[in-house]
């Protein structure tokens, strides 16, 4: 783990991002960075942008202007066509990893195969070594028993925190959290909280797109919040979550705490 | 009935089967690369190629296979296309059935979740790679079932290629109906020899099937 590095040098960063879906802009110029071990929230009604931003930094979401860099190095290269970029992109996203509302978890191979097929066919790992690294992830997220069996024989809960081990065996420097406990049943909710809490205390540099409020609210060194394809407000989330300073925000706040206490 | 007629003509017929199952299995097994062949035209980007293949496929689906048969056989040689009866009967056959299944085969490629190329895609697995370890693993369990049907269906078709005179399992029960007069005790063992074998391929196909998507019930 790149612990104790130093926390002033930016890991991700989103410079004057725009996206559009035909007609519609869904992103209109964002800025953001995440530095180096800090956790980053974005919270927002559902069609602000918030889940295409986290999926244009993987480069799921092909952005139409503005930058993008992992470490300093760009993730979108207008410049480069064909099998360059895809080499480029594959090599940028070994070093993300992300993980989805839906879990996208592999049904066809086993728990611990979920995990070890990256470090296997990507990083050309032999199966002994990455079997121990994969049994080692599993138990970070206190799953190490059910190494083989397949997903479909897991809960919603149990399924994400897999995902999270197989996002992990890549040793990415930057997790991504799309609405990660958006699927899950409420009381599933607090097992995959508890995963991305111990990768918080690890220092693990994090994205977070969320709508657990209280969540966001305890892990994240800085929160956003998004509405219309614009970032409206950004500040520590204490102050986000306590007293923001844009009318929208305080709307957003009140009808989403409103609904859920 | 004449059951001494159905023990003695048995054995005539049973050779026949044999020539129904082998045109089929081998029009099956070439018309798999044909399917295969056709889903890869219609991933390429110079739209005349994908065309040539949605052409391809429409002209087949639109035309009966007996008259496909019959235009291969009288009508090739014409164009210096010369097969023998058995030969043509596995080279249309597998033609055929490689039009229906490419669009199974898409199919199934198709209904497999987004989310799993893009978790691929996400952990750095390139386009190929992606198709080949997460992609076609699944489809394949999903069109086990959809080929199998296809599959059934040629095998009753092939009793079309007694047409052009391949004694097959057909051909052979209306030559020894030309020679006893008795078409009830014939057909109904041919019939009976087609559900044998109809039968046993939907049961391998289960098998299959339940192999290939254990994964799901454990």
């Amino acid at each position: 783990m790149s612990t104790e590095q130093s926390t002033d040098t930016p890991m991700v960063e989103v410079r004057n991002v725009h996206k559009r879906f035909g007609d519609l802009e869904v992103l209109k110029g964002i800025n953001l960075t995440v530095n180096r071990g800090k956790i980053i929230s974005i919270i927002g009604p559902s069609g602000s942008g918030k889940s295409t931003l986290l999926r244009s930094v993987n480069h799921l979401e092909v952005i139409d202007e503005g930058a993008i860099l992992l470490d300093g190095v760009q993730v979108n290269r207008p410049d480069m066509k064909g099998l360059a970029f895809e080499r480029h992109i594959n090599n940028i996203r070994q070093n993300m990893g992300m993980v989805f509302q839906h879990f996208n978890l592999f049904p066809h191979l086993s728990t611990i195969d979920n995990v070890t097929l990256a470090p296997r066919k990507l990083k050309g790992m032999d199966k002994k070594t990455a079997r121990e690294l994969g049994m080692e992830q599993l138990e970070r997220v206190g799953l190490a028993e059910k190494a083989d069996v397949f997903p479909n024989w897991l809960s919603g809960g149990q399924k994400q925190r897999v995902a999270i081990a197989r996002a992990l065996a890549m040793k990415p420097k930057v997790m991504l959290f799309d609405e990660a406990t958006s699927a899950l049943d409420p009381e599933l909710v607090e097992e995959v909280n508890r995963v991305m809490r111990s990768l918080a205390e690890e220092h693990m540099t994090m994205l977070i797109v969320t709508h657990e409020m209280s969540f966001a609210r305890d892990v994240s060194d800085w929160a956003l919040f998004m509405d219309g394809g614009v970032v409206v407000e950004e500040c520590t989330p204490d102050k986000l979550f306590s007293n923001p300073d844009q009318e929208r925000t305080r709307n957003f706040l009140q009808k989403h705490l409103g609904n859920n206490h | 009935m004449d059951f001494d007629l159905m023990v003695e003509v048995t054995p005539l017929l049973i050779r026949a089967a044999w020539v129904t199952i082998d045109i089929s299995s081998r029009a099956i097994f070439f018309g798999f690369f044909v399917a295969c062949g056709l889903v890869f035209l219609q991933t390429f980007r110079f739209a005349p190629i994908r065309w040539f293949a949605r052409g391809y496929i429409s002209v087949i689906r639109g035309t009966p296979y007996f008259v496909q048969l019959l235009l291969v056989f009288y009508g090739g040689p014409s164009l210096g296309l010369r097969l023998d009866p058995i030969t043509c009967g596995v080279v249309v056959g597998a033609f055929n059935i490689g039009a229906y299944m490419s669009e199974a085969i898409r199919g199934s490629i198709e209904s497999v979740d987004k989310g799993q190329s893009e978790a691929a895609r996400s952990l750095g697995f390139g386009k190929v790679q992606t198709m080949v370890s997460i992609v076609l693993p699944q489809a394949a369990s999903l069109m086990i079932r959809s080929v199998g049907v296809l599959a059934i269906v040629l095998i009753k078709n092939s009793s079309l290629v007694s047409i052009i005179s391949v004694v097959e399992l057909t051909y052979q029960a209306q030559r020894l109906i030309g020679s006893t007069y008795k078409p009830l005790e014939i057909f109904t063992l041919s019939a009976l020899m087609y559900i044998i074998i109809i039968y046993a391929v939907m049961g391998i196909i289960e098998l299959a099937y339940r192999r290939a998507t254990r994964y799901t019930t454990q």
